[in-house]
């Protein structure tokens, strides 16, 4: 009876769980195509990065997207938890110059930026983002593939949506490009990787469709930096509590044997119980 | 009381001035308790024991978090990525809180289909209704700190309400804000009632459970206890039904917190706060989508504020409108039915909040809406006229023949 009513209990939490499970895909982005499904590195409860591939998309933003595409929130020595080298990184910082003071005159300086700086920001604010870029705002990348639905896969989309030509009575307003996964299909940004965008470093063949990839995995590891170490210890604890969980429960069966034994009630429970005590203190042996 | 004996002196001695282990006696370990309880009744020191959860990870994360408009969703980023173990306590937050409703409202349910409302509980069920509210507001408001586009768009979405208010509304609502938008001074006093609130609604739980040990739990067959053969002390036989059920409750929790930290969130509230631009659907969080497709399915914006609060105001009442003499559903063949069409339909009002209201979603969430109402309006008459089944002579009696059918097989 009781294994029943837990899995009663349990469909319940769960069609609630799904309710919420539905309120998440409300915000369906409206007139765009499904997304491409891909199968990343960092999928599932055993997933992790793949570390060449976050440092070809590292040099695919660094090269290309971080021209418009800040990513404010990520620092030079994070480069580092990719498997890049202290020297290399060091490199990579000094080739952009950070704003720093005031100094001893009271005046802001420009300096080669370090590890500890923070992604130097291609603009100094949205303002001069908006003059630079006929109007439209590049959004930060530091989180981007957990602001959009679909995550990695809806960049990974967005970077080989884009068609020569918008498909025939499509109105595409000026400037904009049509993207098959964009919602609303107008983009202003226009297609920023094509075959062979990046020499990779590695002798990875250069095709449109790695380099977006690569972005993609690179953008996801710069929402969620944490999160190896997360699904590692996540699957510690679940194994924990599993083995934890069916310890409970096979004590709870033990105890509760003991009502169903004899007609127990609250006092002579209370007697039976000192009666145990005392038979453990004399070294009593009973049969189980 | 009854005092206990111990040949330890130290606790003797605190306990004849400060009867602590007496008291814990009392009303942990001896504590007489229904020998029938089932699952169901794990969701009460459940949800106690998320509360606790979301209290310590809640205070930590304020040593971390600022509450200024421009750097708050700086400041929530930092502490998934530079704070230890930071991104632990956001997702045990962030999911506790999705969590805790989920208990709750299975905890409610108990509630409403074993009648557990009932004489002489009715303000047990009062108390819980309060905390529930309390519940509301503060999520409500934890929403918002983190300062993404949701969290402006709904503070402003649900300030607004308030201006549906007659006469003072505007004013109130300026004052809710701290201005004339939701703004800097709005997130700073949201952070302090987000964070005095859960004080305040942890007090309301201590009345709830002392309100409880006056009359002690309801049970599934709704009878009263008639002697000491019903009960059974709440340890060992309960502490351990609890300590299971919180294992199962951990592995579900935990694979969220874990595997799905965003599962239950919105990926536009990773998006910082705009006031220049309005996200494409504003949708509050999946706990209040029920009360939310309520608001919108009434055309008048002061109607629907007020179908909302009448919606939860009702519950206050439930305890008389509900005029059976029997407590649950088991042996009230009507009130059953009517139970279950009110769990599915509560979920249809869930998956209604979160569409457009337009066209058929707006016709059934108004068919939605009335039966909400309709449930609690006849119960009266419910329970004039319906004809209840033989109700079981004793608990004690019940549990043996239980057995007694188990052990025959």
């Amino acid at each position: 009876m009781h294994p029943r009513k837990l899995v009663i209990a349990s469909a319940f939490a769960s069609s609630l769980i799904a309710a919420g499970l539905v309120s998440g895909n409300a915000i369906a982005a409206g007139g765009s195509d499904p997304l491409p499904h891909n199968k990343w590195s960092f999928d599932g409860i055993f997933g992790s990065f793949d570390k060449p591939q976050l440092q070809r998309g590292a040099q695919v933003y660094l090269e290309v997207c971080s021209s418009c595409h800040s990513l404010e929130m990520v620092y030079y020595r994070n480069l580092m938890d990719i498997g890049f080298d202290k020297e290399t990184v060091k490199e990579i910082a000094s080739e952009y110059e950070a704003k720093d003071g005031p100094d001893d005159e009271g005046e802001m300086f420009l300096r080669q930026a370090r590890l500890s700086d923070r992604f130097v920001s291609p603009f100094d604010n949205e303002n001069a983002a908006r003059s630079a870029n006929g109007g439209s705002f590049p959004p930060d990348f530091s989180v981007i593939t957990k602001a959009r639905k679909g995550g990695a896969d809806y960049i990974y989309g967005l970077m080989i949506g884009y068609l020569e030509d918008a498909p025939e009575g499509f109105e595409l307003s000026d400037g904009t490009h049509y993207n098959k996964y964009f919602p609303g299909h107008q983009i202003f940004m226009s297609a920023p990787l094509y075959d062979e965008a990046v020499e990779y470093e590695d002798g990875t063949e250069p095709t449109l469709d790695q380099h977006a990839k690569d972005v993609s995995a690179f953008l996801a590891w710069a929402a969620s930096p944490e999160l190896e170490e997360r699904k590692r210890l996540g699957i510690k604890v679940i194994l924990y509590l599993l083995v934890l969980t069916a310890m409970l429960y096979a004590l709870k069966r033990r105890i509760w044997s003991r009502i169903y034994l004899d007609e127990y009630t609250n006092d002579s429970y209370l007697g039976e119980f000192e009666q145990d005590i005392n038979d453990v203190k004399n070294n009593v042996k009973r049969p189980n | 009381m009854k005092r206990i004996q111990t040949n330890n002196r130290i606790l003797m001695w605190i306990d004849e001035r400060l009867p602590i282990f007496s008291y814990a006696e009392e009303n942990l370990a001896s504590y007489p308790t229904p020998k029938n309880l089932n699952y169901w009744w794990n969701y009460g020191s459940l949800a106690g024991i998320v509360l606790a959860i979301m209290i310590v990870t809640g205070i930590f994360l304020a040593m971390n978090y600022q509450p200024h408009a421009d750097v708050a969703f700086q400041s929530v980023e930092r502490i998934v990525r530079d704070v230890n173990y930071g991104w632990l306590l956001r997702n045990l937050h962030s999911n506790g809180a999705s969590m805790f409703f989920i208990v709750v409202y299975i905890h409610m349910f108990r509630g409403l289909y074993f009648g557990s409302y009932k004489a002489p509980r009715e303000l047990l069920w009062m108390v819980g209704i309060t905390i529930y509210v309390l519940m509301m507001a503060t999520a409500f408001m934890g929403y918002v700190l983190p300062w993404g586009q949701m969290s402006f768009w709904g503070a402003t979405v649900i300030t607004n309400l308030f201006t549906a208010i007659p006469v003072i509304g505007e004013y109130i609502v300026i004052w809710v804000w701290g201005g004339f938008s939701v703004d800097a001074p709005t997130i700073n006093r949201f952070f302090v009632w987000h964070y005095l609130l859960p004080m305040i609604l942890f007090m309301v739980v201590v009345i709830h459970l002392w309100a409880l040990h006056v009359n002690k739990s309801s049970n599934p067959l709704g009878i009263e206890v008639k002697s000491s053969a019903d009960m059974i002390p709440f340890h060992p036989f309960y502490t351990i039904k609890d300590m299971y059920g919180l294992g199962i409750f951990m592995i579900v929790y935990m694979y969220f917190v874990f595997f799905a930290p965003d599962f239950f969130g919105e990926p536009d509230n990773y998006i910082p706060a705009n006031p220049m631009v309005t996200p494409p659907h504003i949708v509050p969080e999946w706990y209040f989508l029920p009360f939310y497709a309520i608001l919108r399915a009434i055309p008048d914006k002061l109607g629907g504020v007020a179908a909302m609060g009448m919606a939860i105001v009702i519950l206050y009442v439930l305890p008389w409108l509900d005029t059976s003499k029997v407590r649950v559903a088991t042996y009230r063949p009507i009130y059953k039915q009517l139970f279950w069409i009110f769990v599915v339909n509560i979920i249809l009002l869930g998956w209604l909040g979160q569409k457009p209201a337009e066209g058929t979603y707006l016709i059934m969430s108004r068919l939605s809406t009335a039966y909400y109402f309709i449930f609690f309006l006849i119960l009266p008459l419910v329970g004039k006229f319906e004809k209840t089944k033989q109700l079981p002579v004793s608990i004690f009696e019940e549990v043996a023949k239980k057995h007694r059918a188990k052990e025959d097989k």
